[in-house]
């Protein structure tokens, strides 16, 4: 180590340069997102919570075809499938995603013909208990109803590149 | 007879009373600076990496350290089964107790009302330093008494760290007593009143601090001091990558409370001595009109925060070092140096007094 | 002086009481831990006796760095107790006479007054040439660098041999060890520890064989 270099390091040389560097940033603008209360844009591929969707005239369009039961890699998706009582028609007598299998890759929505399951837009379903991630039929048709227009929306937006 | 015994025990207890309330004042005053001194810690170390740091509690987060302070004591204290209790809880008390005690010594200001200091030690440097070096007590017990790897190993390089960085230190503080010729820290702060910038036609100014004439032992005694307290960059003792929390692994709710209360408190008191030693500490920057109206309580404030937003620019700043760097940097760099300049300043003094 | 009094009584008696448990301990730690202790009292009493400077120094020397490496050691033992148990009868023959002989010296030393209480029965007694106003700092200072000089300095000598004999002792340097040289790691700078070299298409560099070659120290 050379004189110049010694008397760099003893007067802390490349500290004070890194500290003007920090001042540099310290002033800078923040990146941070006041998260609670501002949001990050989201993809309209974005893929979150599940959802079973309906018809415009409330009838739904899943069709028990099992697809998404033999293509989920986790093995999340159970389906029990039956003639419906009024019509005869094949519709699911229950239809259960365990969440905390689910690995969010997309695969059901990508083999559903009638885009009856979807990933929404909805990431904060935390819950306090294991149990309440064990979403039914019941649940999944709920979340379709309430998240309707934001995946109609997604999937008019990611539809051209289908 | 009786009477005036009586009147003794009086004495005794007025002097009791005063004391005990001037402590209790500094007490409060230093917790609460302390609570928002670790509050700015986080921002300053947020505002570096263009956070915003805590902004929750209170406007501006200002209220975060109460609602921790609140989180830790309502949490359930562990107490691990093959732990020696004793001990493991005499730990973080120790820690909090000695950090506490060295604000005892410290004077705030001096003015026509006399010292603010609780009790004007005539060896206050000293005190200080040896309140310094047993900082390491609690944390050699806790990582002992934790009875687990991590703790321990944390424990034991934070002893051999400590006892380092106390030599430098100690020859620092040397320096400094050979320039002041007293112990007691009113003393260092009130020789300061005259020095290089007198000398050069700027008396009553901040260059007439120690800063300027021992400019090295400063940058020495900051680094020392960041070692000695076990800041960024020498946080070896409870380095997250390495022994995940240090001595510190076993600890929860109010014993870790106390830890980490007495590691800002002898951190906030390192900034102290800094600013008594070398910046002059209560004494104007510049005695002139708008700044000797000041009241010097406040100087000392500004210096002790300025000194505080370095070392926690420090720790936004510089990676940690390695063990055997941080010992080579104790013995091989510091020791020698500060020696060197205890020789030279020591020289310095006795020819300049001859002629 | 009512004050005084009990205060001395106060660290007189917590000195004695944890020095016992210092050998009454079954946990070595916890032994050391009331050694610390006994120190502590030992300043409270130079205190008392108004010598601050030595209660520092005893706080600083003993509690601050030797018995952190009493306790350093002894955490590190791994203490057999059975085995110390079979040692402590062995030797406690020897141990009994040694301590006879000091209890004897200092049984001797009282009665024939080779300690002169009278100066350590009035606290604070300055040194009579100096004066009272000097602070016991400077009256220390001036005592050890003007009449005892000499023995200070040997005694200074005595440890600085005592200090490079454990270094002698201890330091090996082995060979065919490659050590790092963390002078020559911390003295590395952009311009000498990056190259930019150009690589001919189709081709290869060989990396420059100093410069990847590790320090060897020896």
């Amino acid at each position: 180590m050379n004189v110049a270099q010694s008397v760099k390091s003893l007067f802390l040389w490349e500290f004070v340069q890194a500290f003007g560097l920090a001042m540099k940033y310290f002033f800078s603008p923040k990146k941070t997102l006041d998260y609670p209360f501002e949001r990050g844009p989201l993809s309209p591929r974005f893929r979150g919570e599940h959802a079973l969707r309906r018809y415009p005239n409330g009838e739904e369009r899943c069709i028990a075809c099992k697809l998404c039961e033999a293509i989920c890699p986790a093995q999340a998706i159970t389906i029990e499938a039956g003639p419906r009582r009024n019509d005869g028609t094949r519709r699911t007598t229950r239809y259960d995603i365990d969440m905390v299998k689910c690995i969010y890759c997309g695969l059901c929505q990508e083999a559903c013909p009638v885009d009856a399951i979807v990933e929404g837009p909805n990431f904060e379903f935390a819950t306090e208990t294991r149990e309440e991630l064990y979403y039914n039929k019941e649940k999944l048709l709920d979340n379709g109803d309430r998240w309707e227009r934001e995946i109609a929306r997604n999937l008019a937006a990611d539809a051209p590149y289908r | 007879m009786a009477e005036s015994s009586w009147d003794l025990w009086l004495d005794y207890a007025l002097w009791l009373a005063i004391m005990v309330g001037w402590s209790l004042l500094t007490l409060v005053v230093l917790l609460v600076l302390i609570a928002f001194l670790l509050l700015m810690d986080r921002k300053v170390w947020a505002a570096v990496q263009m956070r915003r740091g805590p902004n929750v509690v209170g406007a501006f987060g200002l209220l975060q350290s109460f609602a921790d302070l609140l989180k830790f004591v309502f949490k359930e204290p562990v107490i691990p089964a093959g732990a020696n209790k004793g001990v493991f809880l005499l730990a973080p008390v120790a820690t909090a107790m000695f950090a506490l005690a060295s604000w005892a010594v410290i004077p705030v200001n001096e003015d026509s009302l006399g010292k603010w200091v609780i009790s004007d030690l005539n060896v206050g440097v000293l005190y200080l330093l040896a309140l310094s070096s047993l900082a390491v007590y609690g944390i050699i017990m806790g990582g002992w008494a934790s009875n687990s790897k991590y703790p321990f190993m944390g424990s034991l390089r934070s002893a051999a760290q400590m006892v380092s960085y106390e030599v430098s230190i100690g020859l620092v503080i040397v320096t400094v007593i050979l320039c002041v010729g007293s112990l007691n820290l009113t003393d260092i702060v009130n020789a300061q009143k005259t020095g290089v910038g007198t000398g050069i036609g700027l008396p009553a100014s901040a260059l007439d601090w120690y800063w300027l004439a021992l400019f090295p032992m400063f940058v020495i005694f900051y680094v020392s001091a960041l070692a000695e307290t076990n800041r960024p960059p020498f946080d070896l003792v409870e380095a997250e990558s390495e022994l995940v929390a240090g001595f510190m692994v076993e600890y929860s709710s109010t014993p870790y409370l106390l830890f980490m209360l007495g590691e800002y408190v002898s951190i906030v008191a390192m900034c102290a001595l800094a600013t008594i030693l070398f910046l002059g500490g209560w004494l104007p920057p510049v005695d002139v009109a708008p700044f000797n109206w000041v009241p010097g309580i406040l100087w000392f404030l500004i210096k002790t925060v300025f000194v505080f937003f370095l070392i926690s620019m420090a720790k936004a700043l510089v990676p940690r070092y390695r063990y055997d760097q941080l010992m080579r940097l104790g013995w091989k760099v510091f020791l020698p140096l500060s020696l060197a300049m205890v020789v030279i300043v020591a020289g310095i003094l006795q020819y300049a007094r001859v002629a | 002086m009512a004050l005084t009094a009990g205060f001395f009584y106060l660290f007189a008696a917590l000195a004695v009481a944890s020095a016992a448990m210092v050998i009454l301990a079954r946990n070595p730690v916890h032994a050391v831990l009331f050694l610390i202790l006994a120190f502590f009292n030992a300043a409270g009493l130079f205190i008392l006796l108004g010598a601050e400077f030595l209660a520092m120094i005893l706080v600083v020397v003993y509690v601050g760095a030797v018995a952190v490496l009493f306790l350093f050691v002894v955490m590190m033992l791994d203490v057999d107790f059975a085995e110390l148990k079979a040692g402590f009868i062995k030797n406690a023959p020897i141990g009994l006479i040694v301590g006879g002989i000091v209890m004897g010296e200092l049984i001797l030393l009282f009665v024939s007054g080779g300690f002169e209480l009278g100066l350590a029965q009035q606290p604070g007694a300055p040194i009579a040439e100096l004066g009272r106003d000097v602070s016991n700092t400077k009256q220390l200072g001036l005592l050890l660098y003007t009449r005892y000089v000499f023995f200070f300095q040997i005694a200074g000598l005595v440890l600085l041999v005592a200090m490079i004999g454990a270094i002698v002792l201890t330091l090996q340097h082995r060979k065919n060890v490659r050590r790092q040289s963390i002078a020559a790691q911390v003295a590395r700078t952009p311009a000498t520890g990056m190259a930019i070299v150009k690589v001919p298409p189709g081709g290869y560099v060989l990396p420059p064989t100093e410069s990847n070659k590790t320090e060897t120290q020896d």
